[in-house]
């Protein structure tokens, strides 16, 4: 088996082998540039119905957004972000956990906060989807 | 019944780009048997042939070999004129083209598992350009880039590893003769 596995791999000369790892490598890139759909880079934080913020999602942090009732929490974390602690009191937006797709939104209708996904391509919003 | 008067004489070169042009269609034929998990993704058989034809008698030989493999492998398929005719004539006129650049490659480093993937990859460039502004006007097409760029690539080694197999051996001198 290995004899004639080495029968075929001498046909094969060194720029062959370049060319081969090139095209694996277009294969790679391909399939992360063109797959990456619905991958969010930015959240939009809202807060009175006025834009309160806009980070990326490159680095974790955590946003302290003031409303009526009190602070609302949002944490964000390399890729997604969640409403971490809310004051409304029937935690919806709380417990939509956390937020990966681009689009995808998480109101606290309460205390007027709201956080969404943005960038990438969104397939949808999860509000009129 | 009146003798035609025009009367046409093969030459030796053209009995010889008949044979081997032959021998890639029934490659084709035999090939559309294989049921494939995606339109497009082939194994291109009959490019083995072109590759040989390459080596053996250069790009002219190729591109008579290639287009007739094209008309007369999709004519026996009833697939003449039909969008997938179009197609594979547009990955053939295009890995045409790239084999007639990478064949001044050094042929020292450059054997035939390069032109091979070459000639894979600009066909299904040019299957992809053709499906883009034709038959798929959307760019969701691009979508299936890296599945097709994954079976180019492993078709495109098989297929020059026995290209470089045939022609190190005897068996491309009897199909040429």
């Amino acid at each position: 088996m290995r004899a004639r596995l080495a029968e075929w791999i001498v046909l094969l000369r060194p720029g062959d082998w370049l060319v081969l790892v090139g095209a694996l490598a277009l294969c790679v890139l391909s399939a992360l540039t063109l797959w990456r759909g619905g991958a969010p880079d930015k959240a939009v934080v809202r807060a009175g119905g006025k834009v309160f913020a806009e980070v990326g999602l490159a680095r974790a942090q955590i946003l302290e957004v003031p409303g009526p009732l009190g602070v609302t929490r949002i944490e964000i974390a390399p890729g997604r972000a969640r409403v971490a602690a809310d004051p409304g009191p029937r935690q919806y937006c709380v417990r939509q956990g956390w937020l990966t797709r681009s689009g995808a939104v998480a109101i606290c209708a309460p205390n007027q906060v709201s956080l969404s996904l943005a960038g990438g391509a969104a397939d949808y919003d999860s509000l009129n989807y | 019944m009146t003798r035609s008067t025009i009367e046409i004489v093969p030459t030796p070169d053209d009995r010889r780009i008949a044979r081997l042009a032959a021998a890639a269609i029934v490659l084709t034929v035999a090939e559309a048997a294989i049921p494939l998990p995606l339109p497009g993704v082939k194994p291109g058989l009959a490019n083995i042939v072109t590759l040989i034809v390459l080596a053996r008698w250069g790009w002219r030989d190729a591109v008579w070999v290639a287009l007739l493999r094209v008309l007369a492998g999709s004519l026996l398929l009833g697939q003449l004129f039909a969008p997938g005719f179009f197609l594979s004539l547009s990955g053939a006129v295009a890995s045409l083209a790239t084999l007639g650049l990478a064949m001044h490659l050094p042929r020292r480093w450059f054997g035939p598992v390069s032109l091979s993937v070459f000639a894979a990859f600009a066909h299904i460039g040019g299957q992809l350009a053709l499906a883009r502004l034709w038959l798929v006007p959307h760019d969701g097409v691009f979508y299936l880039v890296p599945l097709f760029a994954a079976a180019a690539t492993l078709f495109g080694l098989v297929n020059g590893l026995v290209a470089a197999k045939l022609m190190q051996g005897r068996v491309a001198d009897r199909i040429s003769k």
